[in-house]
Parts: structure tokens; C-alpha cells; sequence
């Protein structure tokens, strides 16, 4: 799982019947000091995720398990939104 | 998942009996700009995309294969499941300013 700042959507008509009424946004991941990490992906929002927002995704075959995870296709999807940018500390608070 | 452009598509008479009526299709990731980036894919169609298009692909197996075969299990490590109308972005990015 890695942090992510929500930096857009995409907006496809045509796709699997299984991500039909899914929410698509781009994610920029981000480091421990929330900069930049890799390049942007896109991902499938589990949880209500906007633009702009800091939050958390993962990868691989369980991204799918919060939709019917036999037959929805994603490998990257929106897990949890974090409070704000001071809601991710270092070390000992 | 990933954003590319599909360039192509390749034409296989024996290949593994999972990929029967199965589209192949020769894809070229892209940046959010459209900027070609990476090493151009092959990907399993399951949403009839053609050359041009701009697609999303899971490179997730299960995922893959659910999507482009309609059963798990296959040998398929991505899949194209989604033509890309537009993309917004917010306004930051688009100057290049990534918070």
C-alpha cells in the first residue's frame, strides 16, 4: 500500500461491464515527506476519494476485493482517505 | 492500472487454447501529457478498443484474465478493460507543479 495524492479522473464510457458505475482518478504516489514518488497511475475508488485528496492505495489482486473481487478488474484501488497532510507523521510524535 | 495507446495488434494462430477469440493488441504506455513512456505491452482486449484508442490495462493476472476470457486462471498478466474519453487534471499538474 502507498500514500497517493488524487490528481485527477478519467473518464472512459467504453470499459469492462464489472467497472460499470466506478469512479477512475488518477493517483500520484508520494513519499514519506509527501513528494512525488514514480510515475501517476490510475486507480478504482473504493471509498468516495476526490481531487486533491491525500490517500492510501493498494496493489495487486486484493485491490479488487472490495468490489466483487471474482470479476472486477483493477490492480490499483483507493483503500482509505487520510485526514490531512499532518495526519502522516515520522518517528515518535 | 495504466494509461497507453494502442499501436497495433498481433495475429497468432497457435497460441495457448485460453487466448481462442481472444483480441492481442501491441500497446504503448503513456504519461498523463500523452508522451509515449516505458516499453511498448501486449494486452488482451475485452472491450473491442481499436488502434488509436487510448486504454486502460490492469496488470494484474486474475484481473486480466476475469476481464479478457471471462475466467481466472488463464495466462494473461494484463488486460485492456476501459476506452479513455478525456482525463482531467487538477490545475497544478497541468503546469507541472505536482503538490
Amino acid at each position: 500500500m502507498q500514500l497517493a495524492r488524487v490528481i485527477g479522473t478519467v473518464v472512459a464510457t467504453v470499459k469492462n461491464d464489472s467497472l460499470e458505475g466506478r469512479k477512475l482518478l488518477i493517483v500520484q504516489s508520494l513519499d514519506a515527506n509527501l513528494q512525488p514518488q514514480g510515475s501517476p497511475l490510475v486507480a478504482l475508488d473504493a471509498i468516495g476519494a476526490g481531487t486533491g485528496e491525500l490517500i492510501v492505495w493498494c496493489r495487486g489482486k486484493e485491490a479488487s476485493f472490495p468490489f466483487r473481487r471474482e470479476d472486477t478488474p483493477t490492480d490499483c484501488t483507493i483503500i482509505a482517505i487520510v485526514d490531512s497532510n499532518k495526519h502522516v507523521t515520522q518517528g515518535r510524535r | 492500472m495504466i494509461l497507453a495507446r494502442v499501436i497495433g495488434n498481433v495475429v497468432a494462430t497457435q497460441k495457448n487454447e485460453r487466448y481462442q477469440n481472444a483480441r492481442v493488441m501491441l500497446c504503448q504506455p503513456l504519461s498523463l501529457e500523452g508522451e509515449e513512456t516505458g516499453a511498448t505491452l501486449v494486452a488482451l482486449d475485452s472491450v473491442d478498443s481499436g488502434v488509436g484508442d487510448t486504454v486502460l490495462i490492469v496488470q494484474e493476472g486474475w484481473g486480466a484474465s476475469t476481464a479478457a476470457t471471462k475466467e481466472p486462471g488463464a495466462a494473461i498478466d494484463s488486460a485492456i478493460v476501459g476506452v479513455v474519453d478525456y482525463i482531467d487534471l487538477l490545475a497544478a499538474d497541468k503546469e507541472g507543479e505536482r503538490r
